[in-house]
């Protein structure tokens, strides 16, 4: 039998380089999949608790987190779409209207 | 216990065996009956010159398609290229497993078995969209644009219409949602739910790219749309998912609104010498039934403007399932 | 034997992917390696006994979200993108700061005990789709709702950003 902390460590890990890519990544596109991925690790930690504890409520909250990563990515993009047709750019950095 | 399980690791094989080798015959004919059909419908022969009335007219197809040449584009992306062909065919093949044929007769009997169906048949879009950008070719990246808005909205219809079945008979699991149906004097979720089953035929007509959706290949404006760089063996795999997607859309459609490899408990009381008849023929001539309707319309309807099937999937499609799953419930909830 | 086999294919894969989703240059590659990522998290639930999971996954995940981002990464102009630098400038402090996240999880996880390393998984079945609906849709009723109004909100929200403004 797998382990517990087997699939506690993979989600840390995935959750890790979910945070690493948004950081770092220039590109807005990149940085919201790496929120997915983030929100991924997530799933995984809970699908495993709720295997290994015998209750539900995990998967439940599993289906709640879909259905708001498939909003975000709904609206993100519909951002990004319309950035783009403003600045013709997807980089961070290229943006700095606010900056002082 | 481990030459139990060795036994049951041959039997799931050997079926896998059957049933990809008997639906690749299935493709091989589909394409010869589908130039049939189509060339009586406009006064033709069809294929005449390879054999008896064009039957070998297939193999030589295969022959000609195996041993042409394979191009890649020089400014394609190669490794994407590559793949993109194989994985309609992975996604379609796969969706077979869960399909029961006749009565005991599937390779997984899980218990997600539609979903799976569903899940399968959204993956195979990867496939047009990845060939579409990989050949850098405008024609087929405005091919792998269209499809890729055409498939995700005509899932959205496809799913909806098959939650009233899902509502009436209780499972998601292909063997009970047959059975469920046997509850009816007629036999078939057809009766009840045919408002879904519009909906699930057309969804399923825009879902494979076929006519008169067929405007991710659009033969007369984008040449041959997302495989117009593919050749030789890459191109067949390409032919060969859209004959598998259109024989699992029939199956899921004789399964779910056609009693499947059941008769109608009205007709075998009229007549019990039908029940010596096996259920896999029974199968096999609905799904049959199905697929001359999807030459049947090719043959018949222009294909649509791209706006008009947009509208048509958002507006008229998913409010017609929505409707239906509201009333699908009141009715199971107050009856 | 062969569960710690299976978990450790998914996981090497995982890792693997999730690594080259956000290292690839191109933002197409990174989008189809998320594709392989979703297929072997999908293979992670069903392990776990939660298949109906695994086939929300699917189709959310995989059909739904990923070929949305296909499709605007397609729409944008690959070209140029291809030969811009792919990290921004802080990116020495913003990876250290995710290693240290991440060494921080390490030690919560490596410090922490589970009680539950020898308790019984779930067993077969206590976890299908006919399970998960109930408990949705009688104690988790009102949230299951807000979700719907997430959605609601969300496709109302795309369809005004994106929106060309015809006259303005």
């Amino acid at each position: 039998m797998v382990p517990l902390n087997w699939y506690i460590g993979l989600s840390a890990v995935i959750f890790s380089l979910g945070i690493i890519g948004f950081l770092i990544r220039r590109n807005i596109l990149i940085m919201l999949m790496s929120v997915e991925l983030m929100l991924n690790a997530v799933n995984i930690c809970l699908v495993a608790c709720s295997h290994y504890l015998q209750d539900l409520r995990g998967q439940v909250l599993v289906v709640f987190i879909i259905t708001v990563a498939a909003a975000e990515a709904a609206i993100g993009l519909a951002i990004l779409v319309s950035l783009f047709r403003n600045k013709a750019t997807v980089h961070t950095d290229a943006l700095t209207e606010m900056k002082g | 216990m481990i030459p139990e399980f060795i036994y049951t690791i041959i039997v799931i094989l050997l079926k896998i065996a059957v049933v990809v080798g008997v639906t690749m015959l299935h493709v091989a004919y589909a394409t010869y009956f589908e130039r049939k059909v189509i060339g009586h419908m406009q006064v033709r022969l069809g294929p005449m010159r390879v054999g008896p009335h064009g039957l070998l007219q297939p193999i030589a197809d295969g022959i000609k398609l195996f041993f042409k040449e394979d191009i890649i584009p020089a400014e394609a992306d190669k490794t994407v290229f590559k793949i993109a062909p194989i994985v309609p065919v992975f996604a379609a093949l796969s969706a077979l497993a869960v399909i029961p044929f006749f009565e005991g007769f599937v390779i997984a009997d899980i218990n997600i078995g539609l979903l799976f169906i569903l899940a399968m048949s959204s993956l195979g879009a990867y496939g047009i969209v990845m060939a579409g950008w990989s050949s850098n070719s405008k024609y087929s990246f405005l091919g792998g644009l269209r499809s890729s808005a055409q498939v995700i909205s005509y899932e959205v219809a496809i799913g909806l219409s098959l939650v009233g079945v899902m509502i009436l008979s209780g499972s998601l699991n292909l063997t009970e949602i047959v059975k469920a149906q046997q509850q009816f004097r007629h036999g078939m979720f057809l009766f009840p739910q045919f408002v879904a089953y519009f909906v699930f035929m057309v969804a399923a007509f825009a879902e494979t790219n076929r006519a008169p959706f067929d405007l991710p290949e659009a033969e007369s404006e984008l040449v041959a749309g997302y495989f117009a760089e593919y050749s030789g063996m890459r191109f067949a795999l390409f032919f060969a998912a859209e004959y598998i997607g259109m024989i699992i859309m029939s199956s899921i459609a004789v399964l779910c609104f056609w009693g499947g490899w059941t008769l109608p408990p009205a007709l075998l009381d009229a007549a019990p010498a039908l029940a010596v008849v096996p259920g896999i023929v029974w199968f096999l001539l609905k799904v049959y039934i199905h697929i001359f309707l999807f030459y049947w319309v090719r043959a018949s309807l222009p294909r649509y403007r791209y706006d008009r099937l947009m509208s048509l999937g958002w507006k008229v499609l998913i409010p017609l399932a929505l409707a239906n799953i509201v009333v699908t419930s009141l009715v199971k909830f107050f009856l | 034997m062969i569960n710690k086999a299976i978990f450790i294919y998914f996981a090497a894969v995982i890792l693997l992917s999730a690594v080259l989703v956000i290292t690839r240059k191109n933002p197409i590659h990174s989008v189809l390696f998320m594709l392989l990522l979703f297929f072997h998290i999908a293979g992670v639930f069903v392990v776990l006994n939660a298949e109906f999971l695994a086939a929300v996954q699917l189709i959310v995940y995989a059909g739904a979200i990923l070929i949305l981002y296909l499709f605007v990464v397609m729409l944008l102009n690959v070209e140029t993108e291809s030969k811009a630098s792919r990290a921004n400038r802080y990116w020495p402090w913003a990876a250290g700061f995710g290693l240290l996240v991440a060494a921080e999880i390490a030690l919560l996880v490596a410090r922490g005990t589970f009680p539950l390393d020898t308790a019984q998984p779930m067993r077969l079945g206590a976890s299908g789709v006919k399970e998960l609906g109930i408990v949705l849709y009688t104690r988790y009723l009102v949230p299951f709702e807000i979700a719907s109004i997430i959605l609601l909100v969300g496709l109302v929200g795309a369809v005004m950003l994106a929106k060309k403004r015809s006259s303005e």
